[in-house]
């Protein structure tokens, strides 16, 4: 071959191209290379691979369910059990994370001695240990400091804490839809009343008290209907009951298992370390003459800190906060050492036994982890969005 | 549309099967087996058993594995290699047993593994034969004042593994005497002991042995009772991949020997010295008569080592199982001659 009629158009364009093209063709056929090996591998040893299997029978039940759930029902709503599971830990994490972790970082920063070192310790002790020992931790050390269920603590006589859960009344509703939507109408009028103050503020100049008026609906509303609705709300209370001689059992109000609540409380409390540090390295990053600033111009100390200090901070504290509910979610995989029924316990542990069917399920639940993590970060980038600066 | 989302769910997952490759497989129709030679070559017998069941597969505090199920494994090596201490013991989980084997992880799956047809049939593993004749049982508190099955009531809770059939038999029971419960379902052993030994649970289930051993890690393991009734067959053996046929002889007729000889008084003590014994059966079992290693490409001294390493059925249960007091009763784990259950073809 003849290289120099061999014309290479190197023009910076191309130059881009050409290792981009090679990379996804270098891709492509691992790729290929896989696909095919997995599934000669597969054949050789007799296993068939399909979804098939999704609408069959579980035959297995499940402790702890958000939906109506038993082992009548197929692999698919068992999925759909692990998933919800999964969903309310992480979202009870990162809820009491984002309070505790605020809390926390404020703290650190605290001109009080006490409070300042109280935050650092704890921060420095619950970042530097493993998760799942602290899992192990709540849920082993709850095991043991609670009490059986006959010597249960009782608070007021309607809640009970014991060795199998945290048992607290159940709300009985008539009329529940009425009441849901009264909300949803108070939510609606709380946005037009805070656009309508907006206008009313930048037009006039005129402060409407927003605050008192969004709460004021939020609890007149739905009260209206108890009044004239025919909502009504009646509770039914956890009752002691034997079921032999030393076997004792609450039934009646809704049981808070053990597993979950150790699961929320060790993830929540590892993860507000991280969120803690997120929040101080936010204030600490703002100016300090911004402070000063807004000092000079008369504003209080809450003030300064609400509408100076916290706007600009969260713009470098969501980010790397994102991370962190994202650790959350995935983090709360771990809930299968302690028996809470997440989707890796309920899928990928039981249901992958029980039908063997490997690829299919890890795949799914890989999948499923996936779009879970991308469906935070699509709304925390929205929320970074929001509050990021915006250039007039 | 389909065919595409399952070809890139393939890709995502094939690399642990690529791992795999190049072991096990192959070997069908003719004398050659992939996992013997495999075997010889690396030099010891891959062997998958529990992360630690007194009895059945345990590891003692410098590493050493004992019990009835590493014992097919020992036999095996003894069989193939020579020496029975060649195995090299993987701890699994009920959840990863059946992944490791079909893998290639392991050749031998020896963990007190229930013998089911949709196991046998559907998820590409052969099981070949029972060591271990099980069934499911419940354990409780000794003052909990239940004495029988028939004493559960609505609202108790159960402690069970997860992945395993034990769950499964759970809800067949509790459904079948309309009975509510909760189930808690822990990956591991350990776990399960220790959360019914804080209470969290009314009654812990699992196979009857398995209760019986981890009884022992209990804090008072005399506080406690396994209850009379048996709610299930669980017929445990070991287990090897689909497509070996060969191997699956070898391990099939390694744990038969083993009953075979008990059946026939043969013994690790006695074994070298029964070769010119008057009865051809036994002729046949210490390799003095006969031609039945070449069968499946072994030697005709392979039974022979498997006895004097590894010893009969009775001596293997008598040190695991009877004389750690697990269960010293053999029940249908006796001799089918002495009324129990325990019967395999001749080895003729």
């Amino acid at each position: 071959m003849n290289f120099k009629n061999f014309k290479l158009d190197l023009s910076n364009k191309n130059k881009d191209l050409i290792p981009q093209i090679l990379t996804v063709l270098l891709l492509v056929l691992v790729i290929i290379y896989f696909t095919i090996n997995a599934q000669n591998n597969m054949g050789n040893r007799g296993i068939s691979f399909g979804f098939g299997f999704l609408s069959q029978e579980s035959s297995f039940d499940i402790t702890f369910s958000l939906i109506d759930y038993d082992g009548s029902h197929s692999y698919a709503k068992a999925f759909l059990v692990g998933l919800l599971n999964t969903i309310l830990v992480s979202a009870i994490g990162i809820f009491f994370a984002t309070i505790l972790g605020v809390t926390v970082g404020i703290g650190r920063l605290s001109q009080n001695y006490l409070i300042a070192k109280a935050a650092e310790w704890y921060v420095e002790i619950f970042r530097n240990i493993p998760l799942i020992l602290q899992i192990f931790f709540w849920y082993f050390a709850a095991l043991r400091a609670l009490p059986l269920t006959v010597d249960s603590i009782n608070f007021y006589d309607i809640s009970f804490l014991n060795v199998k859960g945290w048992y607290v009344p159940k709300f009985v509703w008539t009329n529940f839809s009425i009441f849901f939507y009264s909300i949803i109408a108070a939510v609606i009028s709380i946005i037009f009343v805070s656009k309508y103050a907006k206008k009313q503020r930048d037009e006039f100049g005129k402060q409407l008290p927003t605050f008192y008026i969004s709460i004021g609906l939020l609890i007149g509303l739905p009260f209206l209907t108890f009044l004239i609705g025919g909502v009504s709300l009646s509770f039914q209370i956890p009752e002691l009951n034997q079921l032999s001689k030393t076997v004792y059992v609450y039934r009646g109000g809704v049981s808070i298992i053990p597993e979950l609540i150790s699961l929320a409380l060790a993830l929540s409390m590892y993860t507000a370390t991280f969120i803690a540090e997120n929040v101080r390295a936010g204030i600490l990053g703002v100016n300090k003459g911004q402070k000063e600033a807004a000092a000079s111009i008369g504003l209080t100390k809450g003030q300064i800190l609400k509408l100076v200090v916290m706007p600009q901070a969260l713009r470098i504290i969501i980010p790397p906060t994102t991370n962190q509910y994202l650790n959350l979610t995935k983090n709360s995989s771990l809930a299968a050492a302690i028996a809470y029924p997440d989707i890796v316990l309920v899928f990928a542990g039981t249901a992958l036994m029980q039908t063997g069917r490997a690829i299919e399920i890890i795949s799914i639940t890989m999948l499923t982890y996936l779009s879970l993590s991308l469906s935070i970060s699509v709304f925390m980038n929205w929320y970074n969005k929001k509050m990021a600066i915006k250039e007039k | 549309m389909i065919k595409s989302i399952k070809t890139w769910i393939l890709v995502v997952l094939a690399s642990s099967l690529l791992v795999a490759c190049g072991q096990g497989g192959g070997g069908s129709g003719s004398k050659k087996s992939k996992t013997l030679d495999n075997t010889k070559k690396a030099g010891f017998v891959k062997c998958g058993v529990s992360q630690g069941l007194p009895g059945f597969s345990n590891a003692d505090a410098s590493g050493n594995w004992t019990g009835i199920d590493v014992d097919v494994c020992r036999a095996v090596a003894a069989a193939v290699l020579g020496d029975a201490d060649k195995v090299k013991y993987t701890p699994l989980s009920a959840k990863e047993r059946f992944t490791a084997l079909t893998s290639g992880e392991i050749d031998v799956l020896a963990r007190n593994t229930t013998w089911t047809l949709s196991r046998d049939a559907d998820i590409g593993l052969t099981f070949v034969g029972v060591n271990f004749y099980d069934g499911q049982g419940f354990m409780v508190r000794k003052n909990s004042g239940i004495n029988s099955v028939n004493d559960f009531k609505d609202g108790i809770s159960a402690c069970t593994n997860t992945g395993t059939t034990t769950e499964l038999n759970m809800r067949d029971f509790f459904n079948s005497k309309n009975i509510k419960y909760e189930p808690i379902a822990f990956e591991k052993a350990d776990e399960v002991v220790q959360a019914y030994d804080a209470g969290r649970c009314d009654t812990y289930t699992t196979d009857k042995s398995g209760l019986a051993a981890q009884r022992t890690k209990l804090s008072a393991p005399d506080d406690h009772k396994v209850l009379p009734e048996t709610i299930s067959k669980e017929p445990l053996g070991p287990v090897v991949r689909q497509g070996d046929s060969v191997w699956e002889d070898i391990v099939r007729w390694s744990l038969n020997t083993m009953i075979e000889a008990e059946e026939y008084g043969v013994n690790s003590s006695n074994a070298s010295s029964l070769k010119d014994s008057d009865n051809p059966a036994i002729k046949r079992l210490v390799g003095a008569e006969g031609e039945l290693g070449a069968a499946f490409g072994l030697d005709n001294e392979w039974s022979l080592r498997i006895i004097e390493q590894v010893g009969n059925y009775g001596e293997s249960y008598k040190k695991h199982i009877a004389d750690t007091n697990i269960l010293p009763n053999r029940g249908p784990n006796e001799l089918w001659t002495k009324g129990g259950i325990l019967y395999v073809p001749p080895a003729r």
